[in-house]
């Protein structure tokens, strides 16, 4: 016990312990964690709640109606968050009815890939902030490829899904690259990658080679139907191959992770730099490599807005998905698998927005603000251990590592 | 402390406990109510419904002009309403489904952003009437109402106003992004600058939008950089902005009430009545009257009259306009307005930049 202390001790002393404390929780810490945040979201949506603060002016005299109220409140808005995430019931036909989960999955494309990156980055030890300006300029340079160029199908969305990885990577390479011969710290870089790619992006689209013709407004054509992701569930359902591809790289980055020499080498220079560079591993090389693996992952995820839901660029493109894959790769401890689960979670979350606005007539930010404190209790492990009870953490990173 | 701590708990208990103590309200209030009480309007069957951009609804511009004019058919109308706000460009393809899944008869999109979403909505849904604030399509779409303004026709006005106030001979304008929306005011604007030049022999000089380049604050509630943007139109002896940029504007009022002998022109609504604090700097404002185009699009529909002719606010039917000027100008000024007025109307004078 002793000696564990020990340990969590020294790799606190190095900063990157605590990094690796939050990227590597429980799952049971990871399973309260959500529990945690819709309990609190429920009482957040009973002060939310008009219906609740008028009936509470007369609790007194008929105390039932304030509290129900509040049950209404709250049934409503987690009724409405499943029927607008996984399954509505009052869809006329089956392909209405499991629309929903659709539409979830749709949204969490892009999450997954994003986090893929991120969570290999992780594992190795980078804090890559990066993701939302690699997604900005991957959607940039595989949208160009979309809606300028006029070549056959098939050929046509391989160059544009190729162009999304190569311009998230090239915005991978360069962090990589300062970190790995200047020392430059990457998440200072990788911020500043986002505002650069973010205005480079507008100002592309000042151009005209990037607008409509005849329109002066900041928004590309959009992408020929030859660079589209095809449909694969049929014309009812928004569910496009970019889900497919992501799950794919969901298994080659578990692959490349936990089978490869390369995934090991990641993986050592995560756990300990000076000890990788002992054992004759070629540390620099790994650096570079992890962040155009995770740029090229993120600029996928631009492909999965550009060439899949959106279908044009505007400065808007890549929403705030690189920020909320940050979380995704957190949430899913940096595993694949977890990661894939996790970005289900924040696309259905993400996908019941409008039927919590429209149905239960709540705040969009509600949804960002559930999302929120599940990040926050995840950065908080021994708040969610002390809440619930929970045994201290048995370190199982050492056979992580 | 704990004493401290037991006593502040207790006084916020017996707070809450008074606050809840009044009385129920009758259970069969309500039904009373809808029989008995003539309502503003009488209720009619028909939901109108909103989307926001990225921007929300509370963004004191454009999506919160659009905003009041929902309301206001909601109670000048007596119809239902119901809006979504988008967090984000992914949300509106879902906004839209979800608003035409809860029954709405007419749905408003908030801007050109919007525009790709509303054509798949509206193809998909040919019994929904749609209306889109700032944006037309081409050819027109059966079921969506484009609504436009030519922003540039008051802003002519107000820039011969400027060139006709201004003591140092400069007058300045900066936008909050290099957008059509925004830049039609800036046109007009330089436009009715190089109007009064020629009719008076004037020389009297735009900082900040020359007709294809300008100064923009690349944002449109980053007031700081509005503020800093127009103490630098000050320094270059700019006495009379023009900000194009919703409530960053606010930073203008900011730097010129400091900087003394400075005046702004507002945009959209009248700045005088809504920054009231700030009103003896105001020299007029450019109307866009968004909240009546939308309101006016909407009684149409519950009228029956939905067409998806393009709607323009113009000075003529008053969609856009100018408002009250400043005592300050001279009044021969505000006469050969109306004259410039006329003429804009009837086409002898173009608004267009030269």
């Amino acid at each position: 016990m002793s000696d564990q202390t020990a340990t969590a001790t020294d790799e606190k002393r190095d900063g990157r312990g605590l990094l690796r404390e939050i990227a590597e929780s429980q799952t049971a810490v990871v399973v309260f964690a959500i529990i945690a945040s819709m309990i609190l979201g429920s009482l957040l949506i009973i002060a939310a709640s008009e219906d609740v603060r008028e009936a509470a002016t007369y609790f007194f005299s008929r105390p039932s109606d304030t509290f129900s109220a509040m049950w209404h409140a709250v049934s409503s808005a987690y009724i409405a968050m499943f029927q607008g995430a996984i399954y509505n019931p009052n869809g006329g036909t089956f392909a209405a009815q499991i629309r929903p989960f659709m539409q979830t999955l749709t949204v969490a494309t892009p999450l997954l890939f994003a986090g893929l990156g991120l969570g290999i980055g992780f594992r190795a030890g980078l804090f890559n902030i990066g993701a939302q300006g690699q997604i900005i300029m991957g959607a940039t340079l595989g949208g160009y490829v979309g809606f300028a160029w006029d070549l056959p199908v098939g050929l046509h969305l391989l160059l544009a899904v190729l162009g999304c990885a190569l311009g998230g990577a090239i915005w991978g390479f360069i962090p990589g690259i300062l970190k790995a011969t200047t020392g430059a710290h990457e998440v200072i870089v990788t911020i500043m990658l986002n505002y650069i790619a973010l205005n480079l992006l507008s100002w592309l689209l000042t151009l005209e080679a990037f607008q409509r013709p005849g329109s002066d407004n900041p928004q590309s054509p959009q992408v020929a139907d030859t660079a589209e992701y095809p449909l694969v569930l049929g014309d009812q359902f928004p569910l496009h191959l970019g889900f497919v591809l992501a799950l794919l790289c969901a298994w080659g980055a578990w692959w490349l992770m936990e089978r490869s020499t390369l995934g090991f080498q990641f993986r050592a220079v995560g756990a300990n730099p000076s000890a990788a560079r002992t054992a004759g591993m070629n540390v620099k090389r790994a650096i570079v490599l992890v962040m155009v693996i995770a740029g090229a992952l993120a600029g996928l995820a631009g492909s999965a807005q550009v060439l899949g839901t959106e279908k044009s660029l505007t400065s808007g493109i890549a929403a705030s998905f690189g920020f909320d894959a940050i979380t995704v790769a957190l949430l899913g401890r940096s595993r694949p698998l977890g990661i894939v689960l996790a970005a289900i979670l924040f696309g259905g979350l993400r996908a019941a927005g409008p039927a919590l606005q429209v149905q239960a007539q709540l705040p969009v930010d509600i949804v960002l603000v559930i999302q929120s404190l599940i990040v926050l209790f995840i950065a908080a492990p021994p708040l969610v251990r002390f809440l619930f009870r929970l045994p201290a953490p048995t370190h199982e990173k050492e056979v992580a590592a | 402390m704990k004493n401290i701590i037991r006593v502040g708990a207790v006084a916020a208990v017996s707070a809450l406990a008074l606050a809840a103590c009044s009385s129920a309200p009758e259970e069969t209030e309500s039904s009373a109510d809808s029989t008995m009480d003539a309502m503003p309007a009488e209720t009619v069957d028909f939901k109108a419904c909103m989307v926001s951009d990225a921007g929300g609804f509370d963004d004191k511009s454009f999506n919160q002009t659009g905003y009041e004019g929902l309301l206001a058919a909601e109670a000048d109308l007596g119809i239902e309403i119901n809006t979504a706000q988008s967090a984000d460009g992914n949300e509106y393809g879902p906004n839209l489904d979800a608003l035409v899944a809860d029954g709405c008869d007419h749905i408003v999109s908030a801007g050109f952003l919007l525009g790709d979403a509303t054509a798949a909505a509206a193809e998909a849904n040919p019994d929904t009437h749609f209306s889109i604030i700032d944006f037309a399509y081409d050819p027109a779409i059966d079921n969506v109402k484009g609504l436009t303004f030519a922003a540039e026709q008051p802003s002519f006005l107000a820039g011969y106003v400027a060139a006709s106030a201004t003591q140092t001979g400069k007058v300045g304008t900066y936008g909050g992004m290099n957008i059509p929306s925004v830049t039609a005011f800036m046109d007009g604007y330089l436009a009715g600058v190089n109007y009064f030049n020629e009719e008076t022999g004037g020389s009297v000089e735009v900082i900040g939008w020359d007709g294809s380049t300008g100064s923009f604050t690349e944002s449109f509630d980053d007031i700081p950089a509005g503020k800093s943007l127009t103490q630098g139109m000050i320094d270059q002896g700019v006495d009379i902005i023009l900000p194009v940029a919703g409530p960053v504007g606010e930073g203008s009022l900011q730097a010129a009430s400091e900087a003394g002998d400075t005046w702004v022109i507002g945009v959209d609504s009248d700045f005088a009545a809504k920054y009231e604090e700030y009103a003896d700097i105001i020299l007029t404002s450019v109307l866009k009257k968004i909240d009546v185009a939308v309101e006016e699009a909407i009684a149409e529909d519950v009228d029956g009259a939905f067409s998806n002719e393009n709607y323009l606010g113009t000075l003529e039917n008053e969609g856009v306009g100018l408002a009250d000027v400043a005592d300050a100008v001279d009044a021969s000024v505000v006469e050969e307005l109306e004259t410039i007025k006329a003429g804009i109307i009837d086409g002898s004078i173009s608004v267009a930049v030269s």
